[in-house]
């Protein structure tokens, strides 16, 4: 397997060169964000330097499952992926859109969002950097562009790392997003761990991050390494957890809305909503209107949503998707399916983390084979002959 | 291409010129910008209107596309956005945004004959079509308007329909669900009247708006008819948030109403507008 | 002047209708006008005909107590009124007043049962006539009960 483009600029990092990365980025005024242990899990948040990231953990997931472990070596990105994705950062959770003040002369509408922080991002897996170029065409390619989102895509700077390890619901394999980088970033790292070496096969993706690498202190990659760290992109790719049938699936969804299955998994879906909000593509929103008890003032914020509640759909008198079911099957078809019709990719990249964090391990690999495999004969067939 | 806004989910500030009380619950009102003209509309688009502190609503605009000078919009109390616009008082301040939305495709019926179907609230956003056809009444075949209401007193631009009705080249008629005894008019829902119009079925455009129902029951009475799904159109609502297809809200099924409509063909949507809860 | 015979084959109801069995249908059928406000027939009243409308507009109605009567649909020119002449006990459930002054061809219902009985291939051509009106009205009073355009 070729796993690396032999086009692409490689070097070799070493710890310090790694500390030499991300200081190098604080130094050019990014905010640096990269996995950070808290609260029984690994998070996206700031950090300061390599002590920072979860050295010696990962993670062991499962259908409803999350747990830390430790590693048997030091690893910095040793574990899949958590329960957060860089979509809170490129697309906050709330985020106030505009104030508004009652004046002499009327209304009075200021636009409330500040510059954003130039961020800088450490340890994009492929399943995320597909995730963001699919964000990227929901809020860039229509005709009104997201100003904000579009502005904070435009600084970012991303060092992706290549997966040593997937996790029991990852499938993004079958999804074509991983685990290999191959896009979507400034520079990506695969870490080379074993008893004689702790280093990082660094290649380039851009001009900006050409030019932050011929900065730091690093190595020539030999062809040996260059090797070693295309085994690890490729035993990962052999360890997917799950996989997905994409072939035919949009239609397989879009022409049964009506199938059984899709009432079965209500009856263990809670309408929580957990889904949509560890899904890295999953977009949607609603807004707060907000007055001060004065009547002076008024804001807008925008929040995060998700089709799972009934308010989503709501139309004056009631709610169009009263029933679990036609949630379930909203969230699914639009994920697999209408989202193709929409942007013209799935919105699915095979991260797992609806699996993983769905409190009852709905599992939507297991979901959509189940109705492959019980497709209903197709109504008004003739089976009798003339 | 459409020209994009600096920030879309900004809000202009209009002044409400005028209000005007069409039926129980249910006002007219026409606003003008603080500042310049009204952006020009396509009948059949919507403006996202803003009540202080209360919230915005999606609220098709029902005006003369021609008049550039004030947005006219019909705004039926329902729910807490639309009581606090319908008890707007000129002189107040709203927020708007738009125009959004595609709309009626006009294009597509000159030289055709033009079958307006309306019930209830619907021929709000119908009304800019007629402006607009009635303005260049030459481009277009016979053009019928018929229009369906709950009862008499619940006729949405009567005055207007009345004066319509006067003009020999517009067949207006009006049916009501529940007639009192002084209404003489028509008595039935209004897809029945489809029937007795005066189209060519083969070279008709047929706009539709009202209840969802209703717009199901119309288009099979003009499927019936012989007019072709791909000439039938119909303006969808759903909940809208932004406008502008990026908060999901809307969704039904492949497309977003407040983007890809709110006007759709039959053509494009006959699969899933009978699905429940799509 | 126009024969009643001329008239029926024109009139939409009976697009396609064979000659002969025109013939049949305008043995039992005579023109009849009725004057804005005169009525049809009554709820009731013995189901003894059918109205083909030529001009005109006819409401039907229904009575309750203390109110004045209701209309629930109008019918106009090319349309029919009534099909309780097909079933017994042959009596009209709701009455039907001319809103305006209204021509009509009038058919006899016993005339035209008998004709019917005789010649099935007669009644099933009036069938295949009366019950997609009849599954019409069935639709549209479904919509009309739903009350649509009211706040729900």
């Amino acid at each position: 397997m070729d796993a690396l483009p032999t086009t692409r600029t490689c070097a070799i990092l070493d710890r310090d060169g790694l500390q030499a990365l991300i200081a190098a980025l604080a130094a050019r005024g990014y905010q640096v964000l990269g996995p950070v242990l808290r609260d029984g899990a690994i998070l996206y948040d700031e950090i300061a330097g390599l002590a920072d990231l979860p050295a010696g953990w990962t993670d062991r997931q499962a259908p409803g499952r999350y747990r830390l472990e430790r590693r048997a070596d030091e690893a910095l990105f040793g574990f899949a992926v958590g329960p957060q994705s860089w979509k809170r950062f490129l697309h906050p959770p709330v985020e106030t859109l505009w104030r508004a003040q009652q004046g002499e002369g009327g209304l009075l509408f200021s636009t409330a969002a500040g510059p954003s922080p130039r961020y800088a991002f450490l340890g994009v897996r492929a399943c995320e950097l597909h995730a963001i170029a699919i964000q990227d065409r929901v809020f860039c390619e229509g005709p009104y562009p997201e100003p904000g989102y579009a502005e904070r895509r435009r600084d970012a700077f991303i060092v992706a790392v290549n997966c040593a390890e997937a996790g029991d619901t990852c499938f993004c394999a079958s999804m074509d997003c991983g685990p290999q980088a191959e896009d979507g970033f400034d520079l990506a790292l695969t870490e080379l761990i074993d008893e004689t070496r702790h280093a990082f096969l660094v290649e380039v993706g851009s001009a900006a991050g050409e030019e932050l690498l011929t900065g730091l202190p690093r190595r020539a990659a030999a062809d040996a390494e260059r090797a070693a760290a295309a085994a690890v992109v490729a035993r990962t790719a052999s360890q997917m957890g799950r996989r997905l049938d994409t072939a035919g699936l949009k239609e397989l969804l879009q022409d049964n809305p009506e199938h059984p299955r899709w009432s079965e998994v209500a009856e263990r879906c809670l309408s929580c909503a957990n889904c949509t909000m560890v899904c890295p593509t999953c977009f949607c929103t609603t807004v707060e209107d907000r007055g001060d008890l004065a009547g002076s003032s008024a804001e807008r914020v925008r929040k995060w949503d998700s089709c799972f509640t009934l308010d989503f759909s709501y139309l004056h008198g009631g709610s169009v998707r009263q029933s679990a079911r036609a949630r379930y099957r909203q969230w699914m078809t639009h994920k697999l399916a209408s989202w193709i019709d929409q942007f013209g990719t799935s919105g699915c990249v095979g991260c797992g983390r609806c699996i993983t964090w769905c409190p009852v391990g709905i599992d939507i690999t297991e979901e959509a084979a189940a109705i492959r495999a019980t497709l209903p004969e197709p109504r008004g067939e003739d089976h009798g002959g003339h | 291409m459409p020209v994009a806004l600096a920030d879309p989910f900004l809000p202009q500030p209009y002044r409400v010129e005028r209000r005007r009380r069409e039926l129980a619950g249910t006002v007219t009102l026409e606003l003008a910008p603080l500042a310049g003209a009204c952006p020009a509309f396509a009948p059949g688009q919507f403006n996202m209107l803003y009540a202080f502190g209360v919230g915005e609503a999606a609220i098709s605009l029902s005006g003369d596309p021609a008049s550039r000078a004030t947005f006219v919009h019909t705004v039926r109390h329902v729910g807490a956005v639309s009581g606090a616009l319908a008890g707007l008082e000129p002189g107040a301040t709203v927020g708007v945004r738009g125009p959004f939305g595609r709309g009626w495709p006009l294009a597509a019926a000159e030289g055709a004959d033009v079958l307006v179907v309306a019930g209830g609230l619907g021929l709000a956003p119908l009304r800019p079509a007629i402006y607009a056809i009635l303005a260049r009444r030459e481009r277009y075949g016979r053009v019928v308007i018929l229009v369906g209401s709950r009862s008499p007193a619940e006729i949405l631009y009567r005055r207007e329909l009345e004066r319509w009705r006067q003009r020999s080249d517009l067949e207006v008629r009006v049916t009501v669900d529940h007639a009192d005894a002084g209404w003489r008019g028509h008595v039935g829902v209004v897809p029945a009247l489809i029937p007795r119009a005066d189209f060519d079925p083969q070279d008709t455009l047929a706009l539709v708006c009202g209840p969802e129902v209703m717009m199901r029951f119309a288009a099979n009475a003009l499927l019936a008819a012989g007019i072709k799904a791909g000439r039938i159109h119909l303006s969808l609502e759903r909940n809208m948030k932004c406008a502008i297809g990026l908060c999901g809200h809307c969704q039904f099924g492949p497309s977003f109403v407040c983007k890809d409509g709110p006007v759709m063909s039959l053509e494009r949507i006959a699969e899933i507008l009978a699905v429940p809860e799509i | 002047m126009e024969g009643i015979e001329e008239i029926l084959g024109r009139h939409p109801f009976f697009a396609g209708f064979a000659a002969e069995h025109g013939r049949l249908v305008a043995g039992c059928a005579r023109n009849q006008r009725f004057a804005a406000g005169e009525y049809l027939f009554r709820e009731g009243d013995p189901a003894d005909a059918f109205f083909l409308i030529r001009h005109g507009r006819v409401a039907l109605e229904l009575v309750e107590p203390g109110r004045p009567p209701v209309a629930f649909a109008t019918l106009g020119e090319g349309e029919i009124v009534g099909a309780s002449w097909l079933l017994p006990p042959y009596r009209w459930r709701f009455a039907a007043r001319a809103v305006e002054l209204t021509r009509a061809i009038g058919i006899d219902a016993a005339c035209l049962r008998g004709k019917c009985e005789a010649d099935h291939h007669l009644g099933y051509e009036m069938m295949k006539r009366f019950l997609p009106i009849l599954v019409e009205r069935l639709q549209a009073t479904r919509l009309q009960i739903l009350d649509v355009y009211g706040k729900r």
